[in-house]
């Protein structure tokens, strides 16, 4: 033993040890919870995805086979349209905030942004249904992405605001001090500055909604067949597995399992497309 | 280190022999470079607090004028309020005259103002672009490219900057590709291009090598054939190798304004000395 190995020594030293595995052993916990997720997703739903789920509708109980492409299509548009509002209205509203608004309404925006942030995904939903559903008299893929939209909002605006503000105050001078009135310098200089920041908050947030169940059950509904129009319920995949894992069938166990995969990698796929798109062009000094 | 070293540093330039001395601004002694920019009776507030009081300073055409002064005197202030970039911050408030070519800049459009008046920074900060994207941003949103090619306003523009022979074989490369000397030249060039009649620099070499700041200083000697330069500097001896008048700033108001030579040699203030000689600052 080393002549400085005092009792106190070794107890800071146990301490230390005590302290370094259970960190260790948290962060393990952590990381393999999800690969258990992805290897369990992977293992069943890889012996179950075919083309006929991309090609086919879902049969009814007891009839092996069938697809989920009504849902895989259903969700795809849910989703878009949920972008289409939800994007537009979110990146606005951050640059509203990041630029323009005066302290104590932007105090008072960003606060709403984040309660509506944390509401949850199934109030949302009733919320959806009546204002939308409950209104028009039907469920419609238009309510589903109009619920998922009010999840899209907070998490883009607040995502916009975030890069914006990190673009230095020098670099808006720049653009000013050469004659640019605020609205060019924001468009061609301060949000392609960050650009990269903003596409990875959307597309987080993209991701988000894309696996959210609880507001389309009662917007979107649902449906076994093709929709033949917005305006009709309509199929998604996170409601198919939810109806499919919870039904006492044995194939829809199957097909609710190659659903969740091939949710999984459509988000991976339209990530790593937005990524590579995002990509391009030079980017902030660091 | 005495005020005649740093003036035998001075490159021989053409000085007014007429003062320009805040104090009888309405001279009427005929001046051989009329008058380019004039502030009259400048207060300029953050908030409640009063960073520049009753400042009058005329900026001489086709000559360089330095503002020098210790941190927090208002030099930079001053200057931001020129092209009305100040006006970008919250809470700020400016009066009094500022003029350029006789008319008061504060009546008239800040954006056809800050065409006109150009500036550079303390920091260099190209846009997140190519060279050339960054050099043709000014005439793009500006309007100034109808029947005028993109190349020739950037080769010039470069040239004018002294950065053309560095810069020609990367052009389409971003912006940050540059050295830190080589990118405040591309945010002089940036500004050149779209022509303003005077240039503004906030202390554009603090952030630089010796040897980056005399390529900057040799530029500004050259620009003046084009452009009143205005340039404030932490610097004492970058005041006396590039100004023909230096301006002395201290708590926000203006000490004194005299030819540089005289600022430095024979300053009438005793506030002037004292920093010069280096009693505080």
């Amino acid at each position: 033993m080393r002549p400085t190995m005092t009792p106190r020594n070794r107890w800071r030293n146990s301490v230390n040890n005590v302290m370094l595995t259970l960190t260790g052993v948290c962060a393990a916990v952590s990381v393999s919870s999800l690969f258990l997720i992805l290897g369990y997703l992977l293992f069943n739903g890889g012996k179950s995805v075919d083309l006929n789920f991309f090609t086919k509708l879902p049969l009814s109980p007891g009839q092996v086979g069938g697809g989920m492409a009504n849902a895989i299509v259903g969700s795809t548009t849910i989703v878009l349209l949920a972008s289409l509002i939800g994007l537009p209205v979110g990146f606005l509203s951050g640059v509203y905030l990041a630029e323009f608004s005066p302290k104590s309404f932007g105090f008072l925006i960003r606060y709403t942004a984040d309660l509506l942030n944390g509401v949850p995904s199934i109030v949302i939903g009733i919320f959806a249904w009546s204002l939308i559903v409950h209104n028009m008299h039907h469920f419609s893929a238009i309510a589903g992405g109009f619920a998922l939209s009010l999840m899209l909002i907070p998490i883009t605006a607040r995502g916009t605001e975030q890069f914006l503000l990190e673009v230095p105050r020098t670099m808006r001078e720049g653009a000013l001090a050469l004659g640019a009135p605020m609205w060019v310098t924001i468009a061609t200089v301060i949000v392609p500055a960050a650009r990269k920041g903003i596409m990875t908050s959307m597309i987080l947030g993209v991701a988000r909604i894309s696996g959210e169940t609880a507001p389309l059950l009662f917007t979107a509904l649902g449906n076994e067949y093709w929709a033949t129009s917005l305006n009709e319920p309509t199929a998604s995949l996170p409601v198919m597995i939810f109806t499919h894992a919870t039904a006492p069938y044995e194939d829809w166990h199957r097909q609710a399992w190659a659903a969740g995969l091939v949710l999984l990698g459509l988000v991976f796929v339209a990530n790593i497309l937005a990524r590579t798109i995002v990509s391009r062009g030079a980017s902030l000094p660091k | 280190m005495s005020t005649s070293q740093q003036i035998s540093s001075t490159r021989p330039t053409s000085v007014p022999p007429q003062s320009t001395n805040h104090a009888m601004p309405e001279s009427p002694n005929p001046q051989p470079n009329p008058v380019k920019m004039r502030a009259k009776n400048v207060n300029f507030f953050y908030g409640s607090f009063q960073a520049l009081h009753d400042i009058s300073l005329d900026f001489a055409t086709n000559k360089v004028t330095a503002m020098i002064g210790p941190s927090g005197c208002g030099k930079s202030t001053f200057l931001r309020n020129l092209n009305r970039i100040n006006e970008t911050l919250h809470d700020t408030r400016l009066e009094g005259e500022i003029t350029l070519d006789d008319e008061n800049i504060l009546d008239q459009d800040v954006t056809a103002v800050r065409r006109r008046i150009g500036m550079v920074f303390q920091r260099p900060n190209p846009f997140p672009k190519s060279i050339f994207d960054n050099i043709i941003y000014g005439p793009k949103i500006n309007g100034m490219l109808k029947g005028r090619n993109a190349a020739e306003i950037v080769e010039r523009s470069l040239r004018r900057a002294a950065l053309w022979d560095e810069a020609k074989d990367k052009l389409h490369e971003s912006a940050y590709a540059l050295s830190g000397g080589q990118q405040q030249r591309l945010c002089i060039a940036r500004a050149l291009a779209v022509d303003p009649e005077v240039l503004l620099l906030d202390e554009p070499c603090s952030a630089l090598d010796p040897i980056a700041t005399a390529k900057i200083e040799d530029l500004l000697i050259a620009l003046k054939e084009t452009c009143t330069i205005v340039i404030v500097t932490h610097n004492m001896q970058q005041a006396a190798r590039v100004a023909d008048t230096t301006g002395f700033f201290l708590l926000g108001r203006l000490i004194e304004h005299d030819r540089t030579e005289v600022i430095f040699k024979n300053p009438s203030r005793k506030e002037t000395e004292d920093y010069i000689t280096g009693r505080f600052g």
